[in-house]
C-alpha cells in the first residue's frame, strides 16, 4: 500500500537502526509524545532494538489516558441519564470511573453509542429530535477540527438537541510543564505528526529554543520513528536544538490553516486538569461563549462533579516518564486491561497496555534468567 | 375465528400474502403454513425434511457422532460476500469439520421481526438452501418464530449439525507439540472487515468481500493427503487468528512465534484496519483454516491446500516452540518481537 509498505520496509528500518547505534555516543533520553508512537516502538520492538543507544520514555500524548477522571464521571451520569444518548469514540468506552464504565452503563440500560466522525453524532441529534445526543469531545489537536465542526454545524442548522462534554488538552503546554520538573531527564522530542498536521509546528520553535532541546516531528510508522529518532541523535551529538520535520509528506510549518481556523472560532484556551499530571494551565481548548449553548455540562448541570484519583494508580509518573509500566507494582497484578487501575492500561495508545499487551514475552525471559 | 371476524365485523382475515412478515406467521395458523409454502419449502425441500414430522429421522452415517450448534445475529443481514442464510450453514458446517468429521445433517431455526420484507427473507431462505446444496448437507429439520417488532434485528438464524467421525482421526489443540508448523489457508481479516465496512459505510480502494465458504472439502482432501499429521484445525471466527492460537497455546502448554512479514493481510483489510485502528490478527473470519501439522507433512499440506479452491492463498506463518509455553510471540517486520496476546474484550476503534 503506497504511504504504508514503504515505511514498514525492513531493510530500510534495519539500515536506519545501524545508523543510529553508530552516530549515538551514550544512550540519548527521548520522549516519543503520542500514544500513536508509544504503540508502534513498543509493538514492533524499537526500543529493545536501540537499547544502550537510546533510551525512549513514552508521553503522555493518549487522550484517553489523559482525560480526567471527573470528565469521565460526568460521562457516565450523563449516558444515565434516560433521554441521552451518548456518544463517543470507541477507545472512551472501557475508561474506567471510579466505580464503572461506559460499557456497564451501557448494560445496565444507557444508550451509549461508537460513532466514527463526530458529525455522525450531530446527524443522529437530527434523527431522534426527542432525545438528547450528547457528544464526547475528547482528544489533542488531531481531533479538535472535527469535534469543533460538529459544534458549529449543529449551530448552523439548529439542531438544539445536540450537546459536547469537552475534554480537549494540547501538546505544547504539557511538552512545557514536563521540562520544567525538576526531575526532568528528557533530552529531545519526538512531537507527534497528526497533530502538527493541523497545528504546524510554529509553537514548537519557541521551546526549542527556550529550553535548547531538539523537538523532531514524527509520524507513525516503523520508519517514520527511527527517522525521526535519528535525525533527533544527531541533533544531540552535534549540540544543535532544532525543529524538524520528518513527517513531511503530511506536515506544513503553518498546519493546515483551514482547520486552524475553525478551532479557533470554536474553542479557546483554558485550564485543563490531566489524568495523573493534574492542572497545566491554558492547556485545553473550552467552549467559547457564543457555543456555550451547547455544553453538555452545562446543560445537564454536571459541571461540578469531582472526584479523586485512585491512589494505587501511578500513571502520573507513567505519563510523565518517570515511571516503565513495568515498575509500577499493580502492573499486571491487581492493574490489568480486564480490570484496569487507571486509563494508561486502558486504551491500545496507553503505554501500560502497550507493555501489557506486547511485552509479557520478555518479562516471562527475565523471569527464566533469574530463577 | 377468523371467519367469523370475517362476517360478523366487516374487519378483513390477515392476509398471508402480505409483503413484510407479521406476527400472524408465527402462529402456527395458516398464515405460518403459507410462509413455509412460499418461502422455506420450494427451496429448501429434501428428502429427510419433506415428511415434515415433529422431528427428522435417519440412520446414524457413524458409530462416533459429533454435534454443534451456533447462533448468527450478524448485521447487516446481507453483506458483500455472503448473507446471514450462507453464514449460518458455512458456520456450523466448519465447526464440525475443524473437529475432524464429515458434516452430514443441519437444522436450522428462524426468528424472525414482525415488519421484516418477505422478499428479504426469501432471498435469505435461497441463500442458506443453495449453501447447504453446495456443502452437500442436508437441512433435515427447521423452525420459526415470530417475534414482536424490535425485538430483534430483522432476523436471528440457529443452525445445529451432526458429523460422521472418521475411525482414528481426532485432530484436537492437545495435540500441538514443538515443531508443528502453523498454516494458514489464505488471507486474513475478510469477513469481519467486510461486516465492519458494510456497518459504517467505509469505502476503500478495492470492497472487501466476506470468506464466508465451508471447509470440509478442504479438510477431507487434507485428511486424505496427510491423515494424523494434521494435529489441530481451527477456523479462527471472532477473535481471529490470534485469539485462536492463543486457545491452542494455552491448552497444549507449548510456545508459538509467528513470521509478520508472511501473515496474509489483504491490502484493503490493512487500509480499512488502520484506518480504525484494529489488528487484523484480531478480525474474524468465516471460511479460513488454520492448521497445525507435523513438521514433516508440511511441505504436502501446503500442496494439497493450494490446489483447493479455497485453500489456493494457503501459507505456513509459523511454528509451534518449547520455548514460552502458553505465549504466541511474534517477529516483527523490522527484526523486533512481541507479544500477540488475547484481548480482554472488543477490539475498539481509537480517537486518532
Amino acid at each position: 500500500m503506497r504511504y504504508l509498505s514503504e515505511y514498514r520496509d525492513p531493510d530500510v528500518a534495519e539500515a536506519l537502526i545501524r545508523r543510529i547505534r553508530n552516530r549515538s555516543s551514550r544512550p540519548w533520553v527521548i520522549m516519543e509524545v503520542c500514544g500513536g508512537q508509544t504503540h508502534t516502538i513498543v509493538k514492533q520492538g524499537i526500543d529493545a532494538l536501540l537499547e544502550d543507544a537510546v533510551e525512549m520514555i513514552h508521553g503522555p500524548g493518549c487522550p484517553v489516558c489523559v482525560t480526567p477522571l471527573e470528565q469521565i464521571e460526568k460521562a457516565l451520569a450523563l449516558a444515565a441519564m434516560p433521554d441521552v444518548i451518548f456518544t463517543s469514540f470507541g477507545d472512551m468506552l472501557r475508561v474506567p470511573g471510579s466505580s464503572c464504565d461506559l460499557q456497564a452503563v451501557r448494560a445496565r440500560g444507557g444508550q451509549v453509542r461508537v460513532v466514527y466522525s463526530p458529525l455522525d453524532a450531530v446527524d443522529l441529534a437530527r434523527q431522534n429530535p426527542d432525545k438528547e445526543v450528547v457528544f464526547f469531545a475528547v482528544g489533542f489537536e488531531t481531533t479538535a477540527p472535527a469535534n469543533a465542526m460538529a459544534v458549529w454545524r449543529a449551530k448552523q442548522l439548529g439542531v438544539g438537541n445536540f450537546s459536547v462534554l469537552v475534554s480537549h488538552v494540547t501538546v505544547p503546554p504539557a511538552i512545557t510543564a514536563i521540562l520544567d520538573a525538576p526531575d526532568n531527564r528528557v533530552e529531545a522530542f519526538l512531537a507527534a505528526g497528526h497533530v502538527c498536521t493541523i497545528m504546524g509546528w510554529t509553537e514548537y520553535e519557541p521551546i526549542a529554543e527556550r529550553y535548547r532541546v531538539p523537538i523532531i516531528v514524527t509520524g507513525f510508522e516503523p520508519v517514520d520513528i527511527l527517522e525521526g529518532i535519528h535525525l533527533a541523535v544527531v541533533q544531540l551529538e552535534e549540540g544543535r536544538h532544532e525543529v524538524e520535520n520528518q513527517y513531511a509528506r503530511s506536515v506544513r510549518r503553518e498546519g493546515t490553516v483551514p482547520a486552524r481556523d475553525l478551532v479557533a472560532r470554536v474553542f479557546q484556551l483554558v485550564d485543563r486538569s490531566w489524568r495523573g499530571v493534574g492542572m497545566i494551565p491554558r492547556s485545553g481548548l473550552g467552549l467559547r461563549e457564543e457555543f456555550a449553548d451547547f455544553d453538555a455540562e452545562v446543560r445537564f448541570q454536571v459541571g461540578n462533579i469531582t472526584v479523586d484519583e485512585p491512589k494505587e494508580c501511578r500513571a502520573g509518573e507513567v505519563l510523565r516518564g518517570q515511571l516503565k509500566p513495568v515498575d509500577c507494582p499493580a502492573f499486571g497484578t491487581r492493574c490489568t486491561p480486564e480490570n484496569p487501575l487507571g486509563a494508561p492500561m486502558v486504551s491500545t495508545e496507553g503505554a501500560c497496555a502497550a507493555y501489557y499487551h506486547y511485552r509479557r514475552y520478555q518479562s516471562a525471559q527475565l523471569a527464566g534468567k533469574t530463577s | 375465528m377468523t371467519a367469523g371476524l370475517e362476517k360478523g365485523l366487516g374487519c378483513p382475515a390477515p392476509r398471508a400474502d402480505l409483503e413484510r412478515v407479521q406476527l400472524g406467521h408465527g402462529s402456527g395458523g395458516k398464515m405460518s403454513a403459507a410462509l413455509l409454502e412460499r418461502c422455506f419449502l420450494p427451496h429448501l425441500a429434501n428428502d429427510t425434511l419433506s415428511p415434515l414430522g415433529d422431528a427428522a429421522v435417519f440412520q446414524a452415517p457413524a458409530a462416533e457422532l459429533a454435534f454443534s450448534t451456533d447462533t448468527f445475529v450478524v448485521h447487516p443481514l446481507e453483506f458483500p460476500g455472503g448473507d446471514i442464510g450462507s453464514l449460518a450453514v458455512h458456520g456450523t458446517v466448519n465447526d464440525l469439520a475443524m473437529m475432524g468429521a464429515t458434516p452430514r445433517y443441519l437444522s436450522v431455526g428462524f426468528v424472525l421481526e414482525e415488519g421484516l420484507e418477505i422478499a428479504v427473507l426469501e432471498r435469505i431462505v435461497r441463500s442458506l438452501a443453495r449453501a447447504a446444496r453446495e456443502c452437500g448437507v442436508p437441512i433435515a429439520t427447521g423452525d420459526t418464530k415470530v417475534v414482536e417488532r424490535g425485538q430483534c434485528d430483522g432476523l436471528y438464524l440457529n443452525t445445529a449439525g451432526i458429523g460422521a467421525m472418521q475411525p482414528g482421526f481426532a485432530p484436537r489443540p492437545a495435540l500441538a507439540r514443538a515443531g508443528d508448523v502453523i498454516i494458514v489457508s489464505g488471507p486474513l481479516g475478510r469477513h469481519g472487515m467486510a461486516i465492519m465496512a458494510a456497518r459504517e459505510g467505509l469505502q476503500f480502494e478495492a470492497e472487501i468481500q466476506s470468506d464466508s465458504a465451508p471447509l470440509h472439502q478442504l479438510v477431507a482432501a487434507l485428511r486424505e493427503a496427510v491423515g494424523e499429521a494434521i494435529h489441530v484445525m481451527r477456523d479462527p471466527t471472532r477473535g481471529g487468528v490470534a485469539s485462536a492460537l492463543n486457545e491452542i497455546a494455552a491448552t497444549a502448554g507449548v510456545g508459538m512465534v509467528l513470521e509478520e512479514r508472511v501473515v496474509p493481510i489483504p491490502g484493503p483489510v490493512e487500509a480499512a484496519c488502520e484506518m480504525l485502528g484494529l489488528d487484523p490478527l484480531y478480525v474474524a473470519n468465516e471460511g479460513l483454516l488454520v492448521a497445525l501439522i507435523a513438521a514433516d507433512a508440511a511441505g504436502s499440506a501446503l500442496e494439497v491446500m493450494r490446489a483447493h479452491p479455497v485453500g489456493a492463498e494457503a501459507v505456513a506463518i509459523g511454528r509451534v516452540v518449547d520455548d514460552h509455553p502458553g505465549l504466541v510471540v511474534l517477529d516483527t517486520r523490522i527484526g523486533g518481537r512481541r507479544v500477540v496476546d488475547m484481548l480482554p474484550g472488543d477490539q475498539l476503534p481509537r480517537i486518532c
